[in-house]
């Protein structure tokens, strides 16, 4: 191979120390009785005596567990069953999820009365099936063990439980009553639900003068809503539509993991990258940025620059195409080369290419707005016709509303929604504010930093269990319905503005009814109709521009020049599982590695090799003794970063493809109560002690929160453990991902995939024709009816982590903590691998999706000493759990590390019970723990077997569903139904990259994928495992050399690399 | 030393007198003549109760047990000689399905109104259904119970035989190698040869390996038995909170499994019915009429008693007609057990399978209260997937279900006369991940 793919810096350079620790996967430490190779019994470590001890105890054990009585069980039928529900056969629900503003239409999958499954709706014509890795995620906050059960009040030392509404109501309106005359002012995260916003309305008209609604967002779209006012003279968002776009630019916007709706900016973008035939067509993304985010891993071509270098990037860019402005000097030549090339590309596709900015700065949005209507792209990729509503916080009404509180103007405050205690970048002056306001009333779902500083507290039920509806643009309505009775004492807080404004219809069930029979016209059949479907009938798609004003744009040129950088910069970003932190307590989204860093449970400052020589004085890429102190513990050094006046510590991950002065840093983490030992109690146990919190360091600048600065940033001395898996389980450099540039793709089709043809050819022994039955002494099986296989098109899987959470969810994988992830004992079943490539400071990122191949012909079947792995007829590698004695041969054996052991009894699955408590704090996590409370057990999936300690698991192609969908066929007489299968991974996919079906089926989705010769190949295909699962190679449109293909023929080469590989050793 | 000498006796006996030869022949020629009088006793009453009506059986449970039985009025009347008095044979083909019009015109039919009070419901069966059902009625013989004493009976027979066999011919062994040892002892005395006193048997080391190593084997079969068995629960009979009888719901009255056990067609489980369901019929059903039921320990239950529990849990009040108390469910006693790894679906058995209740659950229609008939063992579900047939499609002829038409290549098999059936082990039915995921 004449191109390197790297994970980590050791792999790069072929380490002694990286090569000693592939060699030694199973990274644990000296279990008992080990270390008896030569030593007599008594000077071992562990002597005789404990040899003993073990055995009487496992004997003693053994018989104890054999000989207790069979417990009685109970089968409690129901006293009147409810006609639509069949126990043991799920039920779905068209619903909504919704969190801060962000909407995605979902089915709710519902088994024996309670949500166990969000799955895409595939009706939505905005978000098309795809989810995202916190929506899969969401199910779980249902039965979140920290949230509130009733309502309370605070007697000033501690909360108290309130015993009724009516009480609760009472009091409120006492409360209410003595401030009379002052402002009250309801505080949110952006509200899309239409019927609630006339709830508040209503409200609000019969509150005091100066009473309002303020949004606020914890990451803000202030500036972009302020620059379309000041350009379009509409205090909104418009609609993108990447799909109509040839070529795609953004200023630093992650718009396929966290900016503003990525799940339907994927299936936008995805649609113009699955190609097919011999001349593809391809959009051309290209990425200005900072720091490493998944879209700049994803771009085609992806330049660097300083946060505050920003303005003069989109200055440059307006200036190339056509803008009336002076560029200004670009100090980097190669920055400014690059704008250069894209100006052209821009040029050349006017009326087909777009600029997304994901800055804050007023400023820059009017500048990148004039880009926007230089390139033709108002009414063609953006559309003012349909606006989105998902994001609607103006920074300055926040601010405004602070003071106000400080200064006790405001009367009573209603949160709802929204942690400003945790997410406000002043937050002692919102807390000091909020104790000088004399009503405070929460909404929050749990006890988070605001609403313990609240002095009433009324939780609002979680979105499943709601009736509810979403506007994400205007016109698209996504409904909301409950699946599941309340869990708690919860009220809508709808429900308390309608009562405490004194309106005469009862509760919000009734509104929203009366709502929306108005709105259907009173046609039951339509609104029944909508509801099933989630949504209401969608208006026909319709483009159009604004009227474009340039009169800000002299002005905002002006300021954006005031902008100053420093030597360092700090870049804050958001996490795609993360976010902005209010799923934090999710245990599953902690422990999903990030994309980019592959790390969990933990935030970090993320600099460059140059940045960390420069300021650690540790040369990862040239000196291999620091590389390798560096890269083999798990514990890193830390800096702290001085910004905005604060400061804060953090452990170091060096990750190529950050610029050298730029320290990325992400929100979400370092959740505290106002009294730290409360922390797990009150937020949770996840999220307790996972990070830290990076909130404070975001500034203001008068008119918005600005998400990066100059910063000062110093080493200590101390280290901090980070749990990454990306080092656990290499492949050891062996050929695993492929890719070429579309121009080469085109040129040269077949050229991609010719080393492993080539090998493939080698195997073949003399006269040998069919490399599946030939190539091997092993006997060949049929599959008489169906051939279950994925495809995975490496084209369009953006990492973006969905399919990690899904699978997680689906087949009830353990949650490990980060004590065991730091010892590579993570159990999920799927996981993307990120390879770096190419330039050592600006590499390419593929990622590739990796779970247990299914191979054919499976190294791990034939080492298993009790057949616990085996295949199936229908090319299933089937995992036995209750056969697995644990020698762990099979993941010795498997040449794509996706096998996984049960080193703990995460699950509590084993028979003695609360055997894990000992182990907290040393070996195991309390989220753990958390995962096996009896209210979070409700999640699981009942149809998949929890594992309990000592056995191996891996990715069972969703087995479960597999066989649902074989009864359903046989059931239904229908060989067709089990065409085409939805696994867990597949469904979940926002950018519709694996597709699974039956392979023996030439009609299915997968046999098609696997048509296209010139990209599909098998991992490690020379080594005859016969794979079940398929990828297609990747396409990078760049004019860069991105191609892994042999350049010279034969042996030339072969040295070529040795003499590489000598050089670095 | 006593005991051995006596057997000796005997067996010595038996070499020599000829009535105690016949006399043990006779008494095999016997046990062969029973079994075979068995054997020919099932063959003949399965063959009687099969063929004839396997169609008319399903039906009428499916539709008509509810209210009516074969042999005696119910809630409408006996079924067997339906045709005989009505007015012409035909009379009760049309009846069926056009209750409601010749309830207005027919004078039979209002006689039939007048004498049971109820209307009947009126179907729309197919006439060859209606004929089935009727001919089944007519046909119909009460069950004979000794069948299953029958076949237990010749269990037993056969395990004893083999048993009394094996001992007789291990003391034969034994007193051949003591005379053997005896003979040459005196042979050798004579010849005189000087040898040491016979070892005792009990201290004889060839016997007493042969006698540990026989222990061992014993031992360790019944250990790894014993083993296995853990956790199996056999003929598990609790106690249930209502002495509910299936005999008297499924066997007497005939009511059909799927009426309250619905979820069986749709579901992984086979639901336990929810009081509700049990009120559909117990709001008019009030008390107890028919023959003794009779617990396991002996005593008599009291049926209406039980019915009363009914009425508590669903808090009913009977003589109002109304539920004026807060119910509360009922916590049976779960007989069916299977450990969490193991996935099984009762639709797929029942509705694709197409497998009676009985072949697993055994004769629950004679069961006063239930226990579990099957050890619920691996081997004994994969045994079944080994013989059990699949309803394979064909394609000539279009028959089977048409989902089994990918398996192209067992097509071709069938065709070319390599298979003449497909099971379900060829499909796959006995890999590991179709019931452990």
């Amino acid at each position: 191979m004449s191109k390197k793919y790297w994970q980590n810096f050791g792999e790069l350079n072929q380490t002694d120390v990286y090569l000693d620790k592939a060699n030694n996967e199973f990274q644990e430490e000296l279990l008992p009785l080990e270390d008896l190779n030569d030593k007599g019994l008594g000077d071992a470590k562990t002597p005789r005596r404990d040899f003993l001890k073990y055995l009487g105890f496992s004997t003693a054990a053994a018989t104890l567990a054999a000989s207790c009585d069979l417990p009685v069980r109970k089968v409690v039928p129901y006293l009147n069953k409810p006609d639509n529900l069949i126990a043991g056969v799920s039920n779905y629900y068209a619903s909504t999820y919704v969190n801060e503003g962000d909407v995605i239409s979902v089915i709710v999958k519902q088994r024996d009365g309670r949500p166990i499954k969000l799955e895409g709706n595939e009706n939505s014509s905005i978000t098309k099936g795809g989810t995202s890795a916190q929506s899969q995620a969401s199910v779980l906050d249902l039965y979140d063990t920290t949230r509130l059960r009733y309502p309370q009040q605070n007697d000033g030392k501690e909360f108290k439980e309130v015993t009724s509404f009516e009480a609760f109501d009472k009091m409120i309106a006492e409360k209410m009553s003595s401030v009379a005359g002052k402002p009250v002012v309801i505080l949110s995260s952006t509200i899309t639900s239409p019927s609630s916003l006339q709830v508040i309305t209503e409200f609000l008209a019969k509150q005091p003068a100066g009473s309002r609604l303020v949004q606020y967002d914890a990451v803000s779209y202030s500036g972009m809503l302020l620059a379309n006012e000041a350009c379009y003279g509409k205090k909104a968002l418009p609609s993108y539509h990447l799909d109509n776009a040839k070529v795609i630019v953004s200023l630093s916007a992650d718009f396929l993991g966290t900016w503003l709706s990525p799940v339907e900016f994927t299936k936008q973008y995805t649609k113009n990258r699955k190609i097919s035939g011999v001349t593809p067509e391809m959009n051309h993304h290209i990425q200005f940025e900072s720091t490493l985010s998944l879209t700049g891993s994803n771009a085609d071509d992806r330049y660097m620059h300083k946060p505050s270098e920003k303005a003069a990037v989109a200055l440059a860019l307006l200036a190339k195409v056509g803008g009336a402005v002076t560029a200004p000097a670009i100090k980097d030549a190669e920055l400014a080369k690059n704008i250069e090339s894209t100006a052209t590309l821009l040029n050349a596709n006017k009326g087909a290419a777009v600029v997304l900015c994901g800055s804050n700065d007023v400023n820059l949005q009017i500048i990148v707005n004039a880009i926007n209507e230089a390139i033709g792209a108002n009414g063609k990729t953006i559309n003012w016709a349909v606006t989105s509503n998902y994001r609607q916080g103006v920074d300055a009404d926040m601010v405004k509303l602070v003071e106000e509180m400080n200064s006790g103007a405001i009367g009573a405050l209603l949160v709802h929604a929204t942690n400003p205690a945790y997410t406000y970048y002043d937050s002692k002056k919102f807390t000091d504010g909020l104790k000088k306001v004399p009503v405070t009333i929460s909404f929050n779902a749990t006890l988070n930093e605001t609403t313990e500083l609240c002095k009433y507290s009324i939780p609002a039920p979680h979105w499943l269990e709601s009736w509810g509806d979403a506007e994400p643009k205007s016109g698209y309505i996504s409904f909301i319905q409950p699946t599941i009775n309340p869990l708690f004492k919860t009220r809508y807080f709808q429900t308390s503005l309608l009562k405490w404004s004194g309106s005469t219809i009862a509760d919000y069930e009734t509104f929203f009814k009366t709502y929306w029979s108005a709105k259907f016209n009173n046609d039951v059949d339509a609104y029944n109709s909508a509801l099933q479907s989630g949504l209401n009938k969608e208006p026909e798609l319709a483009l159009a521009a604004a009227t474009f004003s340039n009169t800000a744009l002299a002005e905002a040129i002006s300021k954006v020049g005031a902008v100053k950088g420093g030597e360092y910069e700090i870049a804050i970003y958001q996490k795609v599982s993360i976010g902005t932190g209010n799923q934090s307590n999710n245990p599953w989204l902690q422990e999903v590695p990030d994309p980019i860093s592959k790390v969990t449970w933990d935030n970090y400052a993320m600099v460059s090799p140059a940045f960390a020589k420069a300021v650690l004085g540790l040369d990862v890429l040239g000196n291999q003794r620091q590389g390798d102190r560096y890269e083999v513990t798990p514990e890193k050094p830390t800096i702290k970063i001085k910004a905005n006046n604060k400061e804060i510590e953090l452990p170091v991950l060096i990750i190529p493809g950050i610029h050298p002065n730029v320290v990325a840093i992400a929100v979400g983490y370092g959740r505290q109560s106002a009294d730290k030992a409360k922390t797990a109690e009150y937020i949770g146990r996840s999220a307790n002690e996972a990070g830290v919190n990076v909130y404070p360091l975001v500034g203001f600048d008068g008119t918005g929160f600005r998400y990066s600065a100059a910063a000062t940033v110093t080493k200590t001395e101390n280290v901090y453990a980070l749990g990454q898996t990306q080092v656990h389980g290499s492949s050891e450099s062996r050929p695993i991902v492929f890719e070429t540039s579309l121009k080469s793709f085109i040129a040269n089709p077949k050229a991609v995939l010719r080393e492993p043809r080539e090998e493939r050819e080698l195997l073949l022994p003399y006269g040998g024709k069919d490399y599946v039955k030939d190539a091997t002494i092993y006997p060949h099986y049929d599959k008489p009816g169906i051939k279950w296989g994925m495809s995975i098109d490496l084209n369009t899987c953006t990492g973006c982590s969905a399919c990690v959470v899904a699978c997680t969810a689906e087949n009830n994988v353990a949650v490990v903590g980060k004590i065991q992830v730091v010892r590579a004992h993570e159990m999920h079943w799927m996981r993307i691998d990120r390879y770096f490539t190419g330039d050592m400071n600006n590499p390419d990122v593929v990622f590739q999706p990796m779970m247990c191949q299914h191979c054919d012909n499976a190294p791990c079947e034939n080492v298993c000493p009790v057949a616990a792995t085996n295949h199936s007829s229908e090319g299933l590698n089937q995992m036995t759990y209750n056969r697995c004695i644990g020698t762990r041969y099979c993941a010795n054996n498997c040449p794509f590390k996706v096998r996984r052991f049960n080193w703990l009894d995460y699950n509590g699955a084993d028979s003695f019970k609360d055997n894990q408590l000992p182990l907290i704090g040393v070996d195991m996590n309390e989220s753990v723990m958390q995962m096996n409370d009896d209210l979070t057990r409700m999640v699981l999936n009942p149809d998949v077997t929890v594992r309990s300690r000592g056995v191996i698991e891996k990715c069972s192609f969703c087995v479960q569903r597999l066989q649902e969908s074989k009864l359903i066929a046989k059931k239904a007489e229908d060989p067709t139904l089990v065409r085409n299968v939805k696994v867990a991974c597949a469904q979940a996919c926002p950018g519709g990259s694996i597709t699974f079906g039956n392979v023996n089926d030439p009609e299915s989705e997968v046999s098609k994928a696997r048509l296209d010769d010139n990209r599909n190949f098998y991992v490690l295909e020379q080594l005859h495992v016969l794979p079940n699962v398929s990828y297609l190679a990747k396409i990078k449109n760049s004019d860069r050399h991105v191609t892994n293909e042999k350049e010279e023929e034969g042996g030339e080469h072969k040295e070529e690399v040795k003499k590489e590989e000598k050089a670095h050793a | 030393m006593s005991i051995s000498y006596l057997t000796f006796a005997a067996i010595e006996g038996y070499f020599s007198t000829k009535d105690i030869d016949l006399g043990l022949m006779s008494h095999y020629r016997k046990f062969i003549t029973n079994i075979f009088a068995t054997l020919l006793f099932i063959a003949l009453i399965s063959f009687s109760n099969s063929s004839l009506a396997a169609d008319g059986e399903a039906l009428f449970k499916a539709n008509c047990a509810n209210c009516h039985k074969p042999l005696e009025d119910y809630i409408g009347p006996a079924m067997k000689g339906a045709r005989k008095r009505a007015p012409n044979p035909e009379w009760s083909v049309k009846w069926v399905n056009n209750v409601n019009t010749l309830l207005e015109t027919d004078p039979y039919a209002k006689s039939l109104l007048a004498k049971y009070g109820s209307k009947m419901t009126q179907f729309n069966l197919p006439e060859a259904d209606i004929k089935a059902i009727l001919d089944y009625a007519d046909a119909y013989t009460p069950p004979v119970a000794p069948v299953a004493v029958g076949g237990g009976a010749v269990k037993e027979d056969n395990s004893l035989l083999f048993g009394i066999l094996t001992l007789v011919l291990a003391v034969i062994a034994f007193i051949l190698l003591q005379v053997n040892s005896s003979l040459r002892k005196l042979a050798d005395e004579k010849d005189g040869i000087l040898r040491a006193d016979p070892v005792p048997v009990y201290r004889n080391k060839t016997y007493l390996m042969l006698g540990i190593i026989c222990l061992f084997f014993f031992g360790g079969y019944k250990t790894i038995n014993a083993a296995m068995g853990l956790g199996r629960m056999k003929n598990y009979q609790p106690e249930q909170p209502i002495y509910y009888s299936h005999k008297v719901h499924a066997g007497t009255n005939q009511i059909n499994c799927l009426y309250c056990h619905s979820g069986a067609q749709d579901s992984k489980y086979s639901n336990v019915p929810s009081v509700n369901v049990c009120m559909n019929c117990h709001k008019a059903i009030k008390e107890y009429k028919g023959e003794d039921i009779i617990k396991e320990d002996g005593s008599l239950v009291n049926g209406t008693a039980e019915i009363q529990k009914l009425y508590q849990y669903a808090g009913w009040n009977a003589s109002k007609k109304t539920y004026d108390q807060p119910g509360q469910p009922i916590q049976w006693v779960r007989i069916h057990n299977l450990p969490d790894h193991v996935y099984f679906n009762h639709s797929q058995h029942v509705k694709v399978g197409k497998q009676n209740c009985q072949t697993c659950h055994g004769p629950i229609q004679e069961m006063p209260e239930v226990y579990q008939f099957s050890d619920l063992s691996m081997g004994w579900c994969i045994n079944c997937h080994r013989e059990s047939k699949v309803n394979f499609y064909n394609k000539e002829t279009g028959e089977g279900n048409k989902f089994y038409s990918i398996y192209e290549k067992f097509h071709n098999d069938i065709q070319n006369g390599k298979l003449d059936s497909i099971t379900v082990e060829k499909i796959g039915g006995t890999e590991c991940q179709k019931c452990h995921y």
